[in-house]
C-alpha cells in the first residue's frame, strides 16, 4: 500500500514522519542528528531510500549527510565547498566590497534522474554540483560569474541560494533563487546563467525594478508546465508564463502579499497554495489566523482555507522551504511553522490536522510520495 | 599516545566516545594534532579548522594543561603533559544558554 514519508529539518535535529495514503495516523522518527541545525534534507526521485541531509552549526560548519535506507541509517560525506577560482567579492549590507565565505547549505535538490548527482545551494550566494552522493562537491561558477555577482547583497538572514529547480522535460534547465539578487536561470545544465527579473517590482532597492537585487523567497512549478513559475517575492505573489523571462503579479485579494512558500498542486497546474505573513516587520499570520489560500486560476483569486488551523491567536511563520506536496489522490500539502507544528491536508488544503504541535522550529518540510 | 577531548557532537560524528587516542610521530603539536585526527577521522574534516584557511573555527578553543593555548602558534610544541599523554587536548566548544 502506498504511503507518504515526511522529512522535517528543524533547528535542533531532522525528524522523519511516515504514514499510508490515508495521512490520519502518524510515526514520528527522530531526532535525527540531535542538536544540530537541519536546513534542509530531500529524497532522490528516482530512489526514495537515497536521502540528503544538510546540517549546519556556527560551531561546526557544514556536515553533509547520505541514507541509503529512507533515513534508518546515515553515513557522513563530503563537506569541502570551495568556490571556484579566486572567489573576490560581493557588496555588504552597507553596499562596500565583502569576500564571498562559505557558510552553509541551504538547500539540497537532488538529480530527477541520477540518484549519485546533488546539487547544493549555498550561502554565500552559489550552486554546487556533486555526481559521486555528495562525496565531493564543485560549483558550478557561472552563476556567481556571469556579471551581477559582484552587486548581489545580502537579506537579513544572509545572502543565500535557497532555490533550486530542475525541469523534468529539460534536462539543461534550472532554476535557482537568491535572497537578495533574485531568480536566475541556466539553460546549459548550470555552465551559464542570466538574470530572469524583468516584472518584479521591490521598493526597498534603488532602482525598483532592477536587474537584480530582488528577494525572492521561493519559486514553484508544475511538471506538466515547465514554462510556468509561481513565486513568492519579499512582498509580491509572482507569476511567468515563460520561463522566468517576465513575470507579472497575481496576488489578487490576499490579505498580504508578504510571505515565504509557494508551492502547486501536484495533479492540478494552476492550483496553487501561499500563506500569507503579515510584513516584514511582523512575521506572522494576519489578525494571528493562521490561514492558507489557495488559488484554483493560477493565481489572483485566491480562497482562505483555515478548517483545522488555528483561528485566533497564532504567531507562527512559516520559512521558505517548509511547504510540500505529495502526488497521491487527492493531493496531500504539508508545511511546517516556527512554533514546531506540522501541518498536513489530505485533501488538497480543505482540511487540516496537525501531524505534530511539538517539534523545534521547523525550517524544512519535503515529502516522498512511496509506492 | 596523545588523548584528545572532542565535544558531543564531534563525538557523535567521528563515532568515538569523549576520550580518543592519536600516535603521533614526531614534535607534537597543535597541527601535529590536529591533522592526525583529521587523518584517522576524516570525517571530522571542517569541522574544526575551515578546510580553505585551516583556521580554528572561531567558537572552538583548545585547552592543555589548564591554559587555553587557541592563539599559540599551530606549529608550536603542546605542554608536556599533553605530549607525554599524562593530559588530554581539548577541543572545547563555545557555551550556550538560552
Amino acid at each position: 500500500m502506498s504511503g507518504v514519508r515526511v522529512l522535517v529539518g528543524t533547528v535542533k535535529g531532522a525528524f522523519i514522519l511516515t504514514s499510508d495514503a490515508k495521512r490520519e495516523n502518524w510515526e514520528i522518527d527522530g531526532p535525527h542528528f540531535g542538536g544540530w541545525e537541519i536546513f534542509h534534507l530531500k529524497g532522490s526521485p528516482v530512489d526514495p531510500n537515497r536521502l540528503y541531509a544538510s546540517q549546519s552549526s556556527d560551531w561546526f560548519g557544514q556536515v553533509i549527510h547520505r541514507s541509503n535506507d529512507g533515513g534508518k541509517s546515515w553515513e557522513t560525506m563530503g563537506n569541502e565547498f570551495l568556490y571556484e577560482g579566486t572567489p573576490g567579492t560581493h557588496q555588504w549590507y552597507d553596499g562596500t566590497p565583502h569576500p564571498w565565505e562559505f557558510k552553509r547549505v541551504w538547500h539540497l535538490e537532488p538529480s530527477l534522474n541520477d540518484p549519485d548527482m546533488v546539487y547544493a545551494g549555498v550561502e554565500d550566494a552559489a550552486i554546487f554540483l556533486s555526481k559521486d552522493g555528495a562525496q565531493t562537491w564543485h560549483e558550478l561558477g557561472g552563476l556567481r560569474g556571469h556579471g551581477t555577482g559582484p552587486d548581489w547583497q545580502p537579506g537579513a538572514g544572509g545572502l543565500c541560494l535557497h532555490t533550486i529547480l530542475l525541469d523534468p522535460k529539460n534536462e539543461g534547465r534550472i532554476f535557482a533563487a537568491i535572497s537578495a539578487a533574485g531568480a536566475f536561470r541556466s539553460d546549459d545544465m548550470g555552465k551559464s546563467w542570466k538574470p530572469i527579473n524583468q516584472g518584479l517590482s521591490s521598493e526597498y532597492i534603488p532602482d525598483p525594478t532592477a536587474e537584480i537585487g530582488h528577494c525572492v523567497h521561493r519559486i514553484a512549478k508544475h511538471a506538466s508546465q515547465p514554462d510556468v513559475l509561481f513565486m513568492q517575492k519579499h512582498w509580491d505573489v509572482m507569476r511567468s508564463d515563460n520561463a522566468g523571462d517576465s513575470w507579472y503579479e497575481i496576488s489578487g485579494n490576499l490579505p498580504s502579499d508578504f510571505g515565504f512558500v509557494v508551492d502547486v498542486h501536484a495533479h492540478e497546474p494552476e492550483t496553487v497554495f501561499v500563506i500569507p505573513i503579515k510584513s516584514d516587520s511582523e512575521h506572522y499570520p494576519p489578525e494571528g489566523k493562521l490561514r492558507v489560500y489557495r488559488s484554483r486560476t493560477g493565481g489572483n483569486e485566491w480562497e482562505a482555507l483555515t478548517k483545522g488551523l488555528p483561528q485566533s491567536d497564532c504567531y507562527v511563520n512559516v520559512l521558505r522551504d517548509a511547504m510540500a506536496v505529495d502526488s497521491l489522490d487527492p493531493c496531500g500539502v504539508y508545511f511546517g511553522t516556527t512554533g514546531g507544528q506540522v501541518y498536513v491536508s489530505a485533501d488538497a488544503g480543505d482540511q487540516w490536522t496537525a501531524i505534530t504541535h511539538d517539534l523545534p522550529r521547523v525550517m524544512s518540510v519535503e515529502v516522498q510520495t512511496l509506492p | 599516545m596523545i588523548r584528545v577531548k572532542l565535544p558531543h557532537h564531534l563525538q557523535n560524528i567521528a563515532g568515538v566516545g569523549s576520550e580518543m587516542l592519536l600516535d603521533i610521530e614526531g614534535p607534537v603539536t597543535q597541527q601535529a594534532i590536529l591533522d592526525a585526527l583529521e587523518s584517522q577521522y576524516p570525517v571530522l574534516r571542517g569541522t574544526i579548522r575551515d578546510h580553505a584557511t585551516q583556521q580554528r573555527r572561531p567558537y572552538l578553543r583548545f585547552f592543555a594543561s589548564g591554559e587555553d593555548v587557541s592563539h599559540e602558534a599551530p606549529d608550536a610544541p603542546v605542554p608536556d603533559a599533553v605530549a607525554t599523554g599524562a593530559e588530554p587536548f581539548r577541543i572545547v566548544g563555545a557555551i550556550a544558554g538560552g
